[in-house]
C-alpha cells in the first residue's frame, strides 16, 4: 500500500501517479491532504506537505482530482487527513465530498479511539471506512477495542516516532502484528518506517495483510526530475509488489 | 501561603460543571486530538498528577520549593504612580500588580516547570522536553532540570532564537540543549510541534513540560493547576490589603497560562470581571496578529480543540506579535470556554501600544515588564476612564522584561 501527498508536486503529477501505482499493482492507494502543522509526519512528508501547499493544493482541488479518475481508478483510495482540515469543513461534508470522489476510507492520524466515536458512524453512513491507528505503547485491551472498531484495517504504527524510513522494524512489531490478529478479524496493515522490500517481506512473515510505504515513495517523487517522477514510483511500487507477494 | 486542596478535586465537588469534564472537555473545547502512541503517556500523566496531589509528601515538596527555590509568594504591590496617572476628575480605579516577575527566573512559568519536573521524578522519566517561544518557560524547564539532575533538551523556534538571544544562552548555561526548529514559520507553533514529535518517539523515557494551559487532556488542566497558586495568593492578598475580593482581574493572553492561574480561583466568584488582553501585531485588520480568541474559528491544534487562527481550508495561520511569547495561532481550550459562556472578556492590544504601556511603566513604577505582560498594561488606556473611583483592579505582572531590551531599544531605533 504505496502512501503519496496529493499535490506534490502538482495535483496533475499526482493523478498520473495514483494510475500508475494501480497498473503496478498496489492493492489500496493512501493519498494524503496536506496540512500545515503534520504532527505524526517526519521531515520527509511535512517537506512533501509544504511542497503540495505552495503548489496551491486544497482539499477541494484534492477530491477534484480523484473525482476525474473515476472510472479509470478502480483500487481503493483512503484519504490521510489530520483533523483541523476535516473539522474545518464540517465532520458531515468532508465525509460527503470524500465519499462522492470516490474515496474508500479515511486515515486521521491525530484522531484516536475516544475522539474517533463522532466521525467513524458518520464516515460509515456513507460508505467510507474510518481506519483506526495502533500503536507500540498501546496496551493489551485497549488494542482489542481499536481492532475491533477500526474498519477497513487496522493501521499497525510500527515504531514509537513520526512517519520515515527506518533501517531495521522493531523486533516487537511481530508480537504486535499477532496480538491484533487474534483480537478481532480486522486485516493489519503495517506502517511508518516501512522502507523497502525486505521490510514488506518481514512485516508479511510475521502475519501482516498489508504493509504501507509511504516516505520512500515521497522522497522518489521528490529526487526525480518531474518527467520522470511516475516512472520512478511505477518501478518502486513493482518491486514491492513483487515483494508483498 | 500553603496549597493542599488542588483544584482539579475542589471542582469535581460541583461534578455538573466540573472544569475539565472527565473526557478532558471545558464544553465543547479541549479533549485530546493526538497520535495513539502518545495516549497511554497521557492517562499515565493524568493519574499522575491525581495521586500527586492527594499525596502530602508531594504537596509539601513543591510548597517547600516554591517558597525557598521560587521565592513565593510574590507580593501584590499597589502601583500608586500608575493609578495616579489614570486618574480622571472623578478619580479612577486602584491598580495592584501580582508580581509573578519577581519569581526566580523572571516569570510565572516556573510555578508550572517546578511541579512538572517532580511529576515527571515521581513517573520516573529522567530526560524532559520542552517548547518556548520568548523563551521564558525554556528557562524555567532548563532551571528545575538543573536543580534536579534531569536531561533537558528545549525546542525553539529559529526565529525566536534570534529575537530571544539572551535566553537562548541562559538555557545553555543551565546545561539545557536548545534545538532550532526551521520548519514552518520558525516559532512557538513549530517548536511546539517539533517537542510533541520528540515525545511520540521517546515516549517512553521521556516527560514533555508543556508550558502553556494548551496542549492535549491532562495538560490545560495540570498547568492551570500549577498556576492557580497566583490566584490563591492574590485572593488572599486582596483581603488582607484592601478586605474583599477584586473588582477586575487582567492578564496577557498568548497560550494563556499566566491569565488561567490568575483567572482560576476567581472563576465561580462572579462578581469579578476577568480580562484577557491579547496580541494585535501591527492590527487586527492588517491580518498580522495574534488574537486569536478576538478573530480565531473552533479547530484543533496540538492536540486540543480550541479557537483558532486559520484559513478556510482549516491550514493553520501564521501569527504575528512583537512579543514571542504571545506569537502563537492558538489558544488554551479553557480560555475559549470562558469566553463562550461569557465569564471572561478577551481584547487586544497592538505591538504599538505594548510598547509603550512598557516605557510608562518603566518610567512611572520603576519596573520593566516583559513585552507580553506589558500587552496587560496597555489595556488600562481604555478600560480606566469606564471605571470608577474604588475600582480594585489586579493586573497579572507576569514577567520582567530583560529579556525583551534589545526588541524594545531597536523598535525605538535605539543602537545598544
Amino acid at each position: 500500500m504505496p502512501f503519496i501527498m496529493a499535490g506534490d508536486p502538482d495535483l496533475t503529477t499526482s493523478a498520473s501517479i495514483l494510475l500508475r501505482l494501480q497498473e503496478e499493482g498496489a492493492d489500496i492507494i493512501e493519498l494524503g491532504i496536506p496540512y500545515s502543522d503534520p504532527l505524526a509526519d517526519g521531515p520527509v512528508i511535512q517537506a512533501a506537505a509544504s511542497r503540495a501547499l505552495h503548489s496551491g493544493t486544497t482539499p477541494s482541488k484534492v477530491l477534484e482530482m480523484l473525482s476525474s479518475l473515476r472510472g479509470d481508478l478502480s483500487i481503493p483510495v483512503i484519504l490521510f487527513t489530520y483533523s483541523n482540515p476535516l473539522l474545518s469543513r464540517g465532520m458531515e461534508r468532508f465525509c460527503d465530498d470524500a465519499s462522492q470522489a470516490g474515496a474508500a476510507g479515511l486515515v486521521v492520524p491525530d484522531l484516536p479511539l475516544e475522539e474517533a466515536e463522532l466521525l467513524s458512524p458518520l464516515a460509515q453512513a456513507r460508505g467510507l471506512d474510518l481506519v483506526l491507528l495502533a500503536a507500540p505503547t498501546t496496551p493489551k485491551e485497549r488494542m482489542k477495542r481499536i481492532s475491533n472498531r477500526s474498519k477497513g484495517f487496522t493501521y499497525l504504527v510500527s515504531v514509537t516516532g513520526v512517519t520515515g524510513e527506518r533501517t531495521n522494524l522493531e523486533g516487537r512489531v511481530k508480537t504486535l502484528v499477532k496480538e491484533l490478529k487474534e483480537s478481532s478479524s480486522t486485516p493489519v496493515a503495517v506502517g511508518f518506517g516501512i522502507s523497502g522490500s525486505d521490510q514488506v517481506i518481514q512485516v508479511r512473515s510475521w502475519g501482516a495483510d498489508g504493509a504501507i510505504v509511504g516516505s520512500a515513495f515521497v522522497k522518489r517523487i521528490c529526487n526525480a526530475k518531474p518527467e520522470f517522477a511516475v516512472d520512478e514510483v511505477g518501478k518502486f511500487c513493482r518491486e514491492l509488489r513483487q515483494a508483498a507477494g | 501561603m500553603a496549597r493542599t486542596i488542588p483544584s482539579q478535586i475542589k471542582d469535581a465537588d460541583l461534578a455538573a460543571n466540573a472544569r475539565p469534564s472527565a473526557l478532558g472537555r471545558f464544553g465543547k473545547y479541549g479533549g485530546q486530538y493526538v497520535p495513539e502512541t502518545l495516549i497511554p503517556a497521557l492517562i499515565e500523566l493524568e493519574e499522575a498528577a491525581k495521586e500527586a496531589w492527594a499525596d502530602q509528601s508531594f504537596t509539601h515538596e513543591l510548597n517547600q520549593l516554591l517558597k525557598t527555590y521560587v521565592g513565593r509568594s510574590t507580593p501584590l504591590y499597589e502601583a500608586e504612580r500608575l493609578t495616579k496617572h489614570y486618574q480622571g476628575p472623578a478619580g479612577g480605579p486602584r491598580i495592584w500588580l501580582k508580581r509573578e516577575d519577581l519569581n526566580h527566573t523572571g516569570a510565572h512559568k516556573i510555578n508550572n516547570a517546578l511541579g512538572q519536573a517532580l511529576l515527571a521524578i515521581r513517573m520516573g522519566k529522567k530526560r524532559i522536553i520542552a517548547e518556548t517561544g520568548a523563551g521564558q518557560h525554556g528557562v524555567a524547564t532548563a532551571t528545575v532540570c538543573a536543580r534536579f539532575g534531569l536531561e533537558c533538551v528545549i525546542y525553539m523556534g529559529e526565529e525566536d532564537m534570534h529575537r530571544q538571544s539572551l535566553n537562548v544562552f541562559r538555557m545553555r548555561l543551565l546545561g539545557a540543549t536548545v534545538t532550532p526548529v526551521t520548519a514552518g514559520t520558525a516559532t512557538l507553533k513549530d517548536a511546539t510541534s517539533e517537542a510533541i514529535r520528540d515525545w511520540v518517539t521517546n515516549v517512553e523515557t521521556t516527560h514533555y513540560i508543556l508550558g502553556s494551559v494548551a496542549g492535549p487532556h491532562p495538560y490545560p488542566m495540570l498547568v492551570r493547576d500549577f498556576h492557580a497558586v497566583i490566584g490563591e495568593e492574590t485572593r488572599q492578598q486582596c483581603a488582607e490589603s484592601f478586605g474583599r475580593l477584586p473588582d477586575v482581574l487582567m492578564a496577557c493572553i498568548g497560550g494563556g497560562s499566566n491569565a488561567m492561574g490568575l483567572f482560576h480561583p476567581f472563576v465561580k466568584e462572579t462578581s469579578v470581571r476577568m480580562i484577557g488582553v491579547e496580541a494585535a501585531g501591527e492590527g487586527i485588520d492588517t491580518g498580522r496578529h495574534a488574537a486569536t480568541i478576538t478573530e480565531g474559528r473552533v479547530g484543533v491544534l496540538h492536540g486540543a480543540m480550541s479557537l483558532l487562527l486559520q484559513d478556510q481550508d482549516g491550514q493553520v495561520q501564521e501569527a504575528h506579535s512583537i512579543s514571542a511569547g504571545l506569537d502563537y495561532p492558538g489558544v488554551g481550550p479553557e480560555h475559549s470556554y470562558l469566553q463562550e459562556i461569557g465569564r471572561a472578556e478577551y481584547v487586544s492590544v497592538t505591538d504599538v501600544q505594548a510598547l509603550s504601556a512598557l516605557q510608562l511603566v518603566s518610567e512611572l513604577e520603576g519596573i520593566i515588564p516583559a513585552l507580553e505582560t506589558a500587552h496587560a498594561f496597555a489595556w488600562l488606556e481604555k478600560l480606566c476612564p469606564t471605571l470608577s473611583q474604588g475600582t480594585e483592579i489586579v493586573i497579572n505582572c507576569s514577567g520582567r522584561g530583560d529579556k525583551d531590551v534589545n526588541t524594545v531599544a531597536k523598535r525605538l531605533g535605539e543602537e545598544l
